[in-house]
């Protein structure tokens, strides 16, 4: 995860603080469909914002508005203090990378990339001078004369970003920026975005379905669904805190648990679980009432799972069997199934090499599972 | 059993080319006839070809249809774009499916209404304005623009709507104003469609009868409309030489055209796979 600090604070921090880009109550009707539905949002200088969410949740449409292909049907969008709601995109300070990569078929590798120059009529020794400096960064200088059809996927994806970046935007927006490459280039393309966000300072917003791609890539996530933002937050906020059932089922995968407050302490909650003989004990406040039903979840990895039974028994414990394994390699995922038909994910890293086939945790075993106090949330709906 | 379907599969394939093409061949063998009756086979003989070229009314007919198609494909490419483009790149707009349907119309329509209605018009806009004073190489022009235009429309939209409509967004994103974008763009990607749609006006020109017939005036007459004229006066000669003259004409040029075609795409994947075979090398 990546919310190390960059800078020496978090803008969005700071009270006060003027947001780069600000959209204010903007909404967008296509006929009767609602695509983005009256949403606010600031993103401040130097972030890597992404917007997280299924298809056709608004996502794309807010992208295509803060770039000028879309006009909101209401609401304002400011960039860097600018009015930007109905100017048109050719004269925006933002730039996009699209996720088809929309390189010219027609034209060299040299010349997609000096587009954007040549329309702002900059002078010809600058242009090649700032093409060159701009291939270099992404380390296609050789490839210079080629058409994008002679490029590799990667290769085509740098190509892009460098055609998006040489108008030194305030803004780039990505769109699915690694949708289209194998995992493997993924992973290698998600650092080198990163270092040259880094090195260059320009902000980025960007769009994705990928949950691993926006935790891995952002200062601050906006998840979306139907046209409004579920949560806002930094990675490991929209992970161990997720506010609602949505966030914690699209980020990561949860244990969901429905039950009924039975102790509303300043510091603790208790609440005894529908269906199962157990009560959660929960080492922090939250706002609820008490007799109140109530969702909490709890990760996967926050379990732990044991084949003795804990030494006495108490709160945020539960027993029961094995029910399936799926094994990873580096970890393994039990699926354990309670008294009650219910199953709990469970995942444990494999830390010894098994000599023989034969795992200690098995197929139908009897294990108990347990968690720190502090591991459990309470989601509001 | 297999092989019994494939082997009547393959002679009614034969059956169907054999009906196809045997006429156009028995065509070409007779214009090598030396008899001047066309059924009667009198020995191989170019003296066909010579007459046809000593007759001016063929040499004129042919400048004719050649002008007229060089015009039509021109102006009905132009149109054509323009309202493929209107279809497909500017949504959805009040009436689109009226426009869209009387585009396609002269598809279907039958050449004789077409023929017919435009005389009219001719016939009408003189008595009106004045114009056109004459029928002839105008109004057969025009009235050939009004139904190729309808064709390249269609090929054109189905460029169009094959291309990724991201790159013109791109281009307006990266700093092209609207105009910009069509030159730089729209067009460069539409150059080979417009090729196809200029070659097929050209063809659809060329081939037209009963449209000509119907808006030419006195003393203008297209090739297909020399032929028909002669050939009702009973079955010559020189016409099957002429006719294998347009026939081979045409086979060139559609062969070179798939040629070409073929070439660039054979370049096109060969392209591709250096480029991922080159990654693969420095991968590993």
């Amino acid at each position: 995860m990546s919310q190390d600090i960059k800078n020496d604070e978090n803008l969005w921090e700071v009270p006060n603080a003027v947001p780069l880009i600000k959209v204010q109550g903007v909404t967008k009707r296509f006929g009767s469909f609602t695509a983005v539905d009256n949403v606010d949002l600031n993103i401040y200088k130097g972030e890597l914002f992404s917007l997280l969410g299924g298809s056709g949740c608004g996502k794309t449409t807010l992208l295509r508005m803060l770039a000028g292909f879309e006009t909101p049907t209401s609401g304002t969008i400011t960039i860097d203090g600018v009015d930007m709601t109905d100017v048109p995109p050719y004269e925006r300070p933002i730039n996009m990378m699209f996720q088809s990569y929309a390189l010219f078929p027609h034209m060299t590798v040299e010349s997609n990339v000096a587009y954007g120059l040549k329309r702002d009529g900059v002078e010809k020794s600058e242009i090649a001078r700032r093409v060159d400096e701009m291939l270099a960064m992404v380390e296609l200088s050789s490839f210079m004369k080629r058409k994008p059809h002679q490029l590799s996927g990667g290769q085509r994806q740098r190509v892009a970003l460098a055609r998006a970046l040489i108008k030194r935007p305030k803004v780039l927006l990505l769109d699915e920026p690694l949708g289209a490459l194998d995992k493997r280039l993924r992973t290698q393309t998600q650092f080198e975005l990163m270092n040259i966000q880094d090195k260059l300072g320009v902000t980025f917003v960007v769009v994705t379905h990928d949950q691993e791609e926006a935790m891995t890539l952002s200062t601050r996530i906006a998840v979306m669904d139907e046209g409004s933002f579920v949560q806002i937050g930094t990675p490991t906020e929209i992970y161990e805190f997720p506010e609602t059932r949505y966030v914690a089922k699209f980020i990561g995968s949860a244990n969901m648990f429905n039950g009924r407050v039975t102790q509303d302490g300043a510091d603790h909650i208790e609440i005894s679980v529908n269906d199962l003989d157990t009560k959660f004990y929960i080492d922090h406040g939250a706002s609820v009432r008490l007799n109140a039903e109530i969702w909490i979840a709890v990760r996967p990895e926050k379990i732990i799972i044991s084949k003795t039974p804990p030494e006495k028994p108490g709160p945020n414990q539960l027993k029961g069997t094995i029910h399936d394994i799926g094994y990873l390699g580096n970890m393994s995922t039990y699926r354990v199934e309670m008294s009650n038909g219910m199953i709990v994910d469970v995942t444990a890293p494999n830390q010894t090499r098994y000599r023989s086939a034969k795992h200690d945790l098995d197929w139908d075993d009897q294990v108990y599972l347990s968690w720190a106090p502090s591991s459990a949330v309470v989601l509001q709906k | 059993m297999q092989r019994k379907r494939s082997t009547f599969l393959f002679s009614v394939m034969c059956f169907g080319m054999a009906f196809l093409y045997i006429p156009i061949l028995l065509l070409i063998v007779y214009s090598f006839n030396y008899s001047k009756l066309v059924p009667v086979w009198g020995g191989f003989s170019v003296r066909w070809y010579g007459v046809l070229f000593e007759s001016e009314a063929v040499w004129a007919a042919l400048m004719l249809s050649l002008k007229i198609a060089v015009m039509n494909a021109t102006f009905a490419t132009m149109f054509g774009t323009l309202a493929g483009l209107a279809l497909v790149r500017f949504g959805r707009f009040r009436g689109r499916l009226l426009f869209s349907g009387m585009i396609s119309a002269p598809l279907v329509m039958p050449e004789v209404i077409t023929g017919l209605s435009l005389l009219l018009l001719f016939i009408t806009l003189n008595q009106l304005i004045g114009w056109p004073s004459e029928r002839g190489i105008t109004t057969i022009t025009i009235a050939h623009i009004t139904f190729s235009m309808a064709y390249v429309a269609v090929i054109i939209q189905a460029r169009l709507a094959g291309t990724d409509q991201s790159l013109e967004d791109a281009a307006s994103d990266l700093g092209a104003k609207p105009f910009r974008v069509m030159t730089d763009i729209t067009l460069p990607i539409l150059a080979p469609g417009m090729v196809a749609g200029w070659l097929l006006a050209f063809t659809l020109s060329l081939d037209d009868l009963v449209i000509a017939s119907f808006v030419s005036g006195p003393g203008a007459n297209t090739l297909p409309m020399l032929i028909y004229s002669r050939v009702r006066l009973g079955l010559r000669p020189d016409i099957n030489a002429l006719a294998t003259i347009m026939i081979l004409t045409i086979g060139i040029c559609v062969v070179i055209a798939g040629w070409l075609m073929l070439r660039k795409q054979r370049q096109r994947d060969q392209d591709m796979q250096l480029a991922a075979i080159e990654t693969l090398d420095r991968e590993f």
